[in-house]
């Protein structure tokens, strides 16, 4: 009687062929499809470089919600700008400037935000996100790409004009 | 002129078509029923015959069958309201307008929808319940309560999809803050969040990716699976069979009568269904579907609310850090239900309500403990616990999450040591007794979202809510 192990053993090398290609035919199908759902990239006003204004439109300790471009330029005492998203870092509440409070007041969960975007009221675990501002022939310039997430404030996040 | 023959009566068109359909009338013996139900597509859904006791209507309360009849009202006015909608920002806003004021029928159909999607979540809920109360999950029918849930979670996905399409504020901010949960998730959160919504932030793209969603892949799942759960149910041998308490405490052999599915199967169905499709045309009649301002993406309103079935999550969301209170207590919960079947086996009382009546005392413990203490928690956690005011160097998912967690399971172990201990309870009431603490807990957090939160989601008694 001949030995049955060769043929049990390429029975096994076969089987395991299948596995491998099926996985790979599973993965690379899954691919695909992740693939063509990824967002496409609008070039909308959001998303990318926005003119918030001249410099001088900004008083020093004054915050102007610009809704087109979802951010608040916040200019500090010292004349410094902030661009701060205007998106709750809770759950994404579009989060209202309180004029006589002084602070950031989401109506969603009731987080609050210092001028500078930090949190002083839970349950917003990180400040308000950032986004890049630059002062271009006295116009303040917003890059709305990417927010810039954070979890301090540091004065390296102010710019001068 | 021949002999006139006597003229035969000849049958009328209708009764020509009627005789094509059902070529021998519904028959009049058992026989003959029982070979129409083994015959027919539809009709064979079902066995031949019976038993006579899963016939009672406090056994299933007809829930699982109203589900599925809920499931095709749905279908039906979805696949019409489909003629009147546009999957674009604002359009489909405009259109829902036009639906309500200047199509026949139109709201009709759209509040046949609206309440019959809500209706089916609570339906399969207490469906899920029945099945639990009465241990009918237990082998052979494991695989059964897996479908089941997984068909729960696609109604909530499916309900969740549907309420972006109207694209007011109420749906604006729901699926806002809906999907920003998703985005705690650890690694992948952002990334997915971004996919799911097809950008930065709710927008035309979402409303493209839902409404696909909404009207073919969760509906077209959830017909595939329910087919294959009454086809489970079947092949687990029909029903679990109802017992009494008595009965399964004496433990003596019942003796099970069995009859034919014709008439006595069908024709409650029947009207089961018929009453329920009344009321619901009466009610879609009366009450409108909520419809708010156009969604505008620099007004949050306030307070902004979940749909209702996730205010319990919401609530969670105001004691915890997200990662906890909507990630990782939400998930093992549901990983729960999912593995009960195999870690809760005993057999031996499956088709009676409760289990034991030491299982029934236990439940109403349960209840009664959870109807104190969830919201004495909520209110003490309102006032007076400040985690994050008393740790302010901790990381807020320390402070505000794993602390907060210890606090609510430690009471949970020891409770669940008291009832072993002192009622002597063995594996099965325990589970009972957690699920149902559990389970009340849910739906006090639920009520309480819906009905206590007002404006800054601060607490407020329900006739004194401010209504701004
Ligand atoms: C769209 C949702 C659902 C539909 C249409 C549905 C339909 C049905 C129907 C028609 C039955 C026959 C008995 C009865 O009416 O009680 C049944 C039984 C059953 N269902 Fe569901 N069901 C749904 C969801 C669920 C859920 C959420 C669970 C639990 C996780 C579940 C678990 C079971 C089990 C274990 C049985 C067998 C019960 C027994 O033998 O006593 N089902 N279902
Ligand atoms: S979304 Fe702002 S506090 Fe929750």
């Amino acid at each position: 009687m001949p030995d049955p192990t060769p043929s049990t053993s390429r029975r096994d090398f076969l089987k395991l062929t299948w596995a491998f290609f099926g996985a790979a035919a599973a993965v690379e199908t899954a691919g695909i499809f992740i693939t063509y759902l990824q967002p496409r990239l609008a070039e909308g006003e959001f998303g990318s470089i926005i003119n918030a204004g001249l410099v001088d439109d900004f008083p020093p300790n004054s915050v102007t919600h610009l809704t087109n471009g979802r951010f608040y330029i916040v200019r500090l005492a010292d004349g410094g700008f902030l661009s701060i998203y205007h998106r709750c870092t809770h759950l994404g509440c579009t989060v209202p400037w309180d004029e006589t409070q002084q602070k950031f007041i989401c109506p969603c969960h009731s987080s609050e935000f210092d001028r500078q975007g930090l949190v002083t009221n839970p349950p917003a675990p990180r400040p308000l996100d950032l986004f890049k501002v630059s002062i271009v022939d006295g116009s303040v310039m917003v890059d709305t790409a990417v927010p810039i997430q954070r979890q301090s404030y540091e004065t390296a996040q102010v710019i001068y004009p | 002129m021949t002999d006139e023959l006597p003229p035969t009566p000849e049958p009328s068109i209708f009764e020509r078509m009627r005789t094509r359909l059902t070529p021998d009338g519904v028959p009049s013996d058992d026989r003959g029923r029982m070979r129409m139900v083994v015959d027919s597509l539809i009709l064979h859904l079902h066995p031949t015959k019976i038993p006579d006791r899963t016939l009672r209507w406090t056994y299933t309360w007809g829930l699982g069958g109203l589900a599925a009849v809920l499931m095709m009202v749905l279908a039906l006015t979805g696949v019409v309201l489909l003629n009147n909608y546009t999957p674009a920002a604002p359009q489909a806003y405009l259109d829902i307008l036009e639906l309500n004021s200047n199509v026949w029928f139109g709201e009709l159909m759209r509040n046949l929808h609206h309440w019959s999607a809500n209706l089916l979540i609570i339906v399969a809920v207490l469906h899920l319940i029945r099945v639990f109360i009465t241990g009918a999950y237990r082998p052979p029918r494991e695989l059964n309560w897996l479908l089941g849930m997984l068909m729960l979670i696609l109604v909530l996905a499916s309900n969740f999809t549907g309420y972006l399409l109207p694209w007011d504020q109420l749906a604006y901010w729901a699926i806002t803050v809906g999907t920003s949960i998703i985005s705690y998730l650890p690694i992948i959160g952002n990334w997915l969040t971004r996919l799911i919504l097809g950008g930065p932030e709710v927008g035309p793209n979402t409303l493209l990716n839902f409404y696909s969603m909404h009207i073919a892949l969760i509906p077209l799942a959830i017909f595939g699976i329910m087919s294959y759960h009454f086809w489970r149910v079947r092949k687990d041998g029909g029903l679990s069979i109802p017992k009494s308490l008595d009965e399964s405490e004496s433990g003596a052999e019942i003796k099970l009568e069995r009859l034919t599915t014709i008439p006595n199967l069908v024709q409650k169905e029947l009207i089961y269904a018929i009453a329920w499709v009344a009321a619901l045309l009466i009610f879609a009649m009366l009450v409108p579907a909520p419809l708010e301002s156009i969604a505008n993406p620099d007004l949050s309103p306030n307070p902004a609310k979940a749909p209702w079935y996730f205010m319990g999550l919401q609530e969670m969301l105001l004691h915890f850090h997200p990662l906890v209170g909507a990630i990782l207590i939400p998930g093992l919960v549901i990983l729960g239900i999912f593995l009960l079947p195999f870690f809760d086996l005993n057999p031996r009382n499956v088709g009676v309500y409760f289990r034991s009546r030491r299982g029934r005392a236990l439940t109403l413990l349960a209840a009664g403990i959870a109807l104190i203490a969830t919201p004495a928690w909520v209110l003490l956690d309102e006032y007076l616990l400040d985690w994050t005011g008393w740790l302010p160097s901790w990381p807020s998912l320390i402070s505000n999450g794993l602390i907060p967690l210890l606090v609510i399971t430690i009471p949970l172990i020891l409770l669940d040591d008291w009832v072993r201990k002192s009622f002597q309870a063995d594996t099965e009431e325990r589970v009972l007794f957690i699920a149902t603490f559990i389970f009340t807990a849910f739906i006090i957090l639920t009520i309480t979202g819906i009905f206590f939160r007002g404006p800054g989601m601060a607490l407020y008694l329900p006739w004194n809510m401010p209504t701004h």
